[in-house]
């Protein structure tokens, strides 16, 4: 590997886009289980729920526009590529983000009658169930190997690039493993009534069995949507085996803490798990943006670029993470 | 090609639309964290109690609007690729710089209003107090990044153009925009005039129907100290506008005026009357300079008519408005309050639609008025649009999904507004 800028801003990029997946995913999966919200303590569930995310969710958010930004500042060509082949699954995130963030506030703050609360909540329900999905069959259509861009700039791809078997299976994993994440979380933010402990936890177990499952699910249809990538992710030695199996231990342990009740070491162990896959899913990827055409070095934006955004990253994270530790000081500390 | 199968103008109607509705949540969100922090301020300070219930009730409402804020700039961050890929594959080295600068303001800001909204009770009155000055100028920092973006399509730098391709790319020389001085002070001030008009003639009306006097004269007077120096301040800043337009974009100019005939001493046309040279003066201070009019362009460079009437209507707005916060400041050094008197409580609803009006009439004297171009004079709107199909479709259902957004905004807002306007909302406590 030859790192130079493009690598840098790349993995800022992944970086963000991992972080993105702990927290804003984790509020997309919070919704899920407020759709879900079943048994004798639904409302509670649901209450819970608003509890946590409300006053961090628009920051969460705010890591995947980070990433958009990241995208089309370093990377013109590839984002342009992506907007063009992927207009139909990018539309259909963006209406969820929309459908999603306006039904929470507007269940929240709406001073309508019961059942306007309640549409409004089968909005942000619906719309977190689906988001996920299609941002899952889109970063599975970058990898697919089908958006081909000839010398021109022209973009070739098809419907099945995004609506395939292995693209609409890492949809269903995304969406499980947001789920999965939730689920450990509120398993914390619950945790002055133990019923209430026990519902989250038994959705944590449940959904981390099946993200399990799904994994292999994954590995068997990439296999046929894209084999190089597949080699990369799922081979037998080198790079590819240790994320594997560090991923399988992390999967492991974490469900162990959670069966355990040990949910705040679970915490930091799904949190480790998520960003593992993210990380395998980058290191797959390299060296393309979108493969087998857009290599990450040839369409990265001119050096003058790339390192004034790294520059401004750098300046820019001494305000936001302090910024970030006592907004989780405020509202995450028991 | 009919205009519903012209997929450049079905992207652009897109933009468009998604802008305006943008740009009113945005508005809000660059000040109406100023109405909050002054009420909190003077809360901390007199102890008064009326104060912090002003506080807490408009942050109810900006909650809202914020939630709203950030999904459909969401949308836009998107659309920029799904609408326009062309001009991102070119500008994207250019204008990515200011808009990372833009996400981390997007950061503090968000961060920083989740701790004001939900952390009343976590933190100490100074540490919220502080949040809330964060979100107001991380609010105005977001603003002002992103008009660079706008000033520097409308006044290119930074770069060289050949082949078609921006070269030699200079993310440090865009900046040096002559557009970003005017935009980014009268589009900030507009944010402030606008709000703060809206907010005052909500109070104004309950005034007016004889609500909790304490609490919303005290409102009124915060909204429109936030609002009537903008105003005064609007028509210098809009002028100075004019005189980069006719240095850098005399197509525009021109289609303002629609001058059709390039010559000097040219006339200024107010209503019926023509005024000799005064157009001159406006543009260059010099009766005697020339100004180019429409018959300087190939038709195919002229921008759409639409923007005169646009420009004319934010301009009477503008005059009208100034006035006003003439007359009021006259007012207030007589120490006569706003509420001692009905007509000014009632001219004061009236005009609390305009400031919104002004801004997005004047939005469309930018944009519109750059038009053939996105990049004025480098790359033309019409080759930058995506190949995609089904942008009509796409169009339709984001139209309808905006418009169901906007009901519901205001059926809560008007909800919100009129638990505030309960005659038993106990005087002077929360
Ligand atoms: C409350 C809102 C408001 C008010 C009262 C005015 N304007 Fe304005 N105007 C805007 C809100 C606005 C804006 C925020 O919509 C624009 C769009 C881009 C910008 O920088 O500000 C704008 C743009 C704009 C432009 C185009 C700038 C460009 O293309 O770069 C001109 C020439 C003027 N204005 C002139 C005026 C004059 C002469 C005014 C008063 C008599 C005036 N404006 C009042
Ligand atoms: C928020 C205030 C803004 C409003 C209300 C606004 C309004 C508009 C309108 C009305 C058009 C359509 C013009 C036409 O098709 O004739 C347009 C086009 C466009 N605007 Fe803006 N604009 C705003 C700010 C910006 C900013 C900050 C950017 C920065 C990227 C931008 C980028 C564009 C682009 C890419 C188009 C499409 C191409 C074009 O038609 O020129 N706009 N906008
Ligand atoms: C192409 C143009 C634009 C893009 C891509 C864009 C993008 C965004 C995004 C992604 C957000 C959400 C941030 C969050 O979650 O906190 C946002 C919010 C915001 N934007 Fe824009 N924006 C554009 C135009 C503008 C303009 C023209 C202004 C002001 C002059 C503006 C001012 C703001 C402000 C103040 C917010 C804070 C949220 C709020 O108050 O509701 N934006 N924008």
């Amino acid at each position: 590997m030859n790192l130079g800028w493009a690598e840098l801003v790349a993995g800022i990029a992944l970086l963000a886009l991992a972080i993105y997946a702990v927290t804003g995913g984790a509020d997309f999966g919070a919704g899920i289980w407020d759709r879900l919200a079943a048994g004798p303590r639904k409302q509670d569930q649901r209450d819970v729920i608003e509890k946590a995310i409300a006053p961090i969710w628009e920051t969460n958010h705010v890591w995947l526009i980070f990433v958009v930004v990241l995208l089309f500042s370093a990377f013109p060509n590839a984002f342009a590529t992506i907007g063009i082949a992927l207009y139909a699954p990018l539309s259909l995130v963006l209406l969820g983000i929309v459908l999603r963030g306006a039904g929470f506030v507007f269940r929240q703050y709406g001073h309508g009658s019961v059942a306007d609360r309640q549409r409004w909540g089968r909005t942000f329900g619906g719309a977190s169930v689906l988001t996920p999905f299609f941002l899952g069959t889109a970063l599975a259509a970058i990898s697919s190997g089908s958006i081909r861009v000839d010398a021109a700039d022209r973009v070739r791809t098809s419907v099945s690039a995004w609506l395939g078997w292995f693209p609409v299976t890492v949809g269903v994993f995304v969406m499980t493993a947001f789920g999965f994440v939730a689920a450990v979380y509120l398993c914390i933010e619950a945790n002055d009534k133990p019923e209430l402990q026990d519902d989250f936890r038994r959705r944590a177990l449940v959904s981390g069995l099946v993200l399990g499952a799904l994994s292999f699910a994954v590995r068997f249809t990439a296999e046929f949507a894209n084999p190089v990538f597949a080699r990369r992710l799922f081979g037998w030695q080198g790079t590819a085996l240790m994320l594997q199996t560090g991923v399988a231990a992390v999967a492991l342990a974490t469900l162990f803490a959670v069966f355990r009740r040990r949910y705040r070491i679970a915490r930091g162990l799904a949190v480790l798990q998520v960003v593992t896959i993210v990380a395998g899913w980058g290191y797959a990827q390299y060296p393309y943006v979108i493969a087998p055409d857009l290599l990450l070095a040839t369409t990265a934006a001119p050096v003058a670029t790339l390192r004034l955004i790294a520059l401004g990253v750098g300046v820019g994270a001494i305000l936001l993470i302090p910024s970030l530790i006592w907004m989780f000081r405020v509202f995450k500390t028991p | 090609m009919d205009a519903f199968s012209d997929p450049a103008l079905i992207a652009r109607a897109q933009m468009a639309l998604s802008l305006s509705f943008h740009i009113v949540f945005a508005s809000v969100g660059i000040a109406m964290p100023v109405l909050m922090v002054i009420a909190e301020a003077r809360w901390l300070r007199t102890g008064d109690k009326t104060d912090l219930d002003l506080a807490h009730r408009w942050a109810k409402g900006t909650a809202v609007l914020f939630a709203i804020g950030a999904v459909s700039g969401t949308v836009l961050s998107f659309e920029l690729g799904l609408l326009f890929p062309g001009f991102m594959r070119l500008a994207g080295p250019i204008i990515g710089f200011p808009f990372s600068l833009e996400g981390f303001a997007f950061f503090i800001e968000a961060i920083f209003l989740g701790i004001y909204l939900y952390g009343w009770n976590r933190i100490t009155p100074k540490q919220h107090l502080f949040s809330g000055i964060m979100v107001a100028l991380s609010g105005l920092a977001s603003a002002v990044f992103v008009t660079f973006v706008n000033a520097w399509m409308n006044a290119p730098r930074g770069f060289t153009f050949a082949d078609g391709k921006l070269l030699n790319i200079d993310p440090l020389g865009a900046f040096q925009t002559p557009f970003a001085f005017h935009e980014i002070v009268h589009g900030s001030l507009a944010a402030y005039a606008a709000t703060g008009l809206a907010v005052a003639g909500i109070h104004a009306w309950a005034l007016l129907l004889g609500r909790a006097p304490h609490f919303h004269q005290r409102a009124l007077s915060i909204a429109l100290w936030v609002a009537l120096p903008a105003c005064l301040l609007q028509p210098l800043v809009g002028h100075l506008a004019g005189q980069r337009i006719a240095e850098h974009q005399p197509a525009k100019l021109a289609a303002l005026e629609q001058l059709q005939h390039t010559q000097t001493r040219a006339p200024l046309t107010v209503g019926p009357f023509e005024i000799p040279g005064a157009l001159s003066v406006m543009a260059f201070n010099d009766p005697d300079a020339r100004v180019q009019g429409l018959d300087a362009f190939a038709p195919a460079d002229r921008p759409p008519s639409l923007v005169r009437p646009a420009f004319l209507i934010m301009v009477s707005i503008g005059t009208l408005l100034a006035l006003f916060a003439a007359g009021m400041a006259w007012r207030h050094f007589r120490r006569r309050p706003p509420w001692g008197d009905r007509r000014i409580l009632w001219a004061t609803v009236l005009m609390s639609p305009l400031g919104f009006v002004a801004l997005q009439t004047g939005w469309i004297v930018t944009e519109v008025g750059r038009q053939p171009w996105v990049v004025y004079g480098v790359l033309r709107t019409a080759d930058m649009a995506t190949p995609s199909p089904g942008l009509g479709i796409r169009l339709g259902i984001f139209a309808l999904i905006y418009l169901v957004l906007a009901a519901t905004v205001v059926a809560v807002l008007r909800r919100h507004i009129r638990a505030t306007f309960t005659p038993n909302l106990p005087e002077g406590r929360a």
